[in-house]
């Protein structure tokens, strides 16, 4: 049993089996995390790097820990701190850290494409732990894997996908895997960050009216403006974004029915969500969050399994 | 392929694996069962089962371990994990674990690792419908055996239950 894939570098290269394997995996996973020693030793003979050049809480530290639970040896690595400051490729520091004898490297990269260029290079398994504005696939495994979790099921589930759908890694991946495991999906938001021929694309519906898409779905995933990624004006004010696409409880309690509220983090209170949306009980924010451990061990775990000297 | 226990057969060491399990605890109250996945619950699903028709007014504590993320050949093959299942605490308890066959003692190397990890066992027991003998790769050895048997490296032992195989046999196959 392995995927069919060394890297995990975005959901557009899996399988529904893979994406299958992955799901049930981190059940087991999630299983072993409620255990008084929430360690197992299969990954006590790799060493991985944790590469981020660019900032994250969740992600990295999420990371560290599903490394950790497996028993791998970890090495931590911010670009702040390093000599890319000093104007060194990409290339050359990663070459120089797997001469270190490592195993794995998990990636982030303000630049799409990153470790896509990266694994044709080295020789180690490599995890996209978001890669600019192209694919971010352990949060589209964690979210699918919280929705199944909730609801029962991801096939036939209607799901929501609302805000900067244009400039969203988190938006793209969960588009490859929702329609991958037969989810039907509405992308909903403003239309200047909605790219323009996207349901052709990735054949998902298109709304521009936040109302009648939370009428339709059964999980609401929202997402946060990327103000870092936006190089023009595509919407006035963030208020006029928030009175738009802003979810709040009277709307929620205005629904015929409850819907699950997801959001990969961080959260722009009051802007996407109001306090009392996502800190109510229909939200699984927390859970996501709990959920992407035992993701991460399960991708981990299934890409550790070739020696990386035998490609 | 031959035979090595019949349906009937299976039936009856089934019965007395049981009865022996119960003569060294008596009323079951400070003992649990655990039975190792994938195959090794079968066996214990047959023997709990018995068991309770031995103390009907007796709950049991039984639970399930997966080892996978405890094999010492991940790194030549991984293996399907299945659902681990234990809810209760082994601190102090006897636990008798339960798998079909013992071969080289690896599966069960990697259980008493697995089963650590939920609390300090006063002591554990191995309980197994067959026994390969001469084959041990480890230095461990069943307390309560179906049936001991030998056999060659090539040949293979294959335990057929009825809720996974449609019929309830153990055979040697080549």
């Amino acid at each position: 049993m392995s995927l069919s894939s060394k890297h995990l570098l975005g959901i557009r290269d899996l399988t529904p089996a893979d994406i299958s394997i992955i799901l049930k995996t981190a059940t087991q996973f999630k299983e072993v995390l409620q255990r008084p020693i929430k360690k197992v030793p299969s990954l006590r003979d790799v060493t991985i790097v944790n590469l981020f050049f660019e900032n994250s809480t969740r992600t990295r530290i999420s990371f560290e820990l599903a490394e950790r639970r497996l028993s791998a040896d970890v090495i931590n690595f911010t670009t702040s701190a390093s000599s890319v400051s000093k104007g060194e490729t990409l290339l050359d520091t990663v070459n120089n850290i797997l001469s270190m004898k490592v195993d794995m490297v998990v990636m982030r990269h303000s630049a799409s494409g990153a470790p896509h260029f990266l694994a044709q290079h080295i020789p180690a398994a490599i995890i996209n732990a978001g890669d600019g504005i192209n694919e971010h696939p352990t949060q589209a495994l964690l979210d699918s894997f919280s929705i199944s979790e909730k609801i029962g099921k991801l096939k036939g589930t209607k799901v929501a996908i609302i805000g900067d759908i244009m400039h969203s890694r988190v938006a793209q991946s969960n588009i490859y895997l929702l329609k991958k495991m037969g989810v039907e999906v509405t992308v909903c938001g403003p239309p200047t960050l909605i790219p323009k021929y996207i349901s052709q694309a990735l054949n998902v519906n298109v709304s521009y009216n936040l109302k009648e898409t939370l009428e339709w779905c059964d999980v609401a995933n929202v997402l946060r403006i990327q103000l870092e990624r936006q190089n023009q004006v595509l919407f006035s004010s963030l208020r006029e974004y928030s009175l738009a696409y802003g979810i709040n409880r009277r709307m929620l309690d205005s629904l015929k029915k409850d819907i699950v509220i997801m959001h990969p983090g961080p959260i722009n209170r009051g802007v996407e969500l109001d306090s009392d949306v996502a800190d109510s009980r229909q939200s699984i924010i927390l859970q996501q969050v709990e959920n992407g451990v035992a993701v991460r061990m399960a991708v981990l775990y299934l890409l550790s399994g070739r020696n990386p000297s035998d490609n | 392929m031959k035979t090595i226990l019949t349906s009937h057969q299976l039936a009856i060491t089934i019965k007395r694996l049981a009865h022996q399990v119960l003569e060294n605890h008596i009323n079951l109250e400070n003992t649990v069962v655990i039975g190792i996945q994938p195959r090794g619950i079968f066996l214990s699903d047959q023997i709990v089962a018995e068991i309770k028709k031995q103390l009907p007014a007796k709950k049991i504590q039984y639970g399930k371990l997966d080892i996978t993320f405890y094999r010492d050949d991940i790194r030549k093959e991984l293996h399907e994990a299945n659902q681990t299942d234990i809810l209760f605490s082994i601190e102090g308890k006897k636990v008798v674990l339960i798998d079909d066959v013992l071969y080289t003692g690896r599966t069960i190397r990697a259980a008493l690792d697995a089963l650590l990890d939920f609390g300090r066992p006063e002591k554990v027991e191995l309980c197994v419908l067959i026994d390969r003998r001469f084959s041990r790769q480890f230095p461990i050895q069943p307390d309560y055996v179906g049936k001991s048997i030998d056999s060659m490296v090539s040949q293979k032992v294959k335990v057929f239950w009825n809720k996974k195989d449609g019929k309830e046999e153990v055979v040697f196959t080549h």
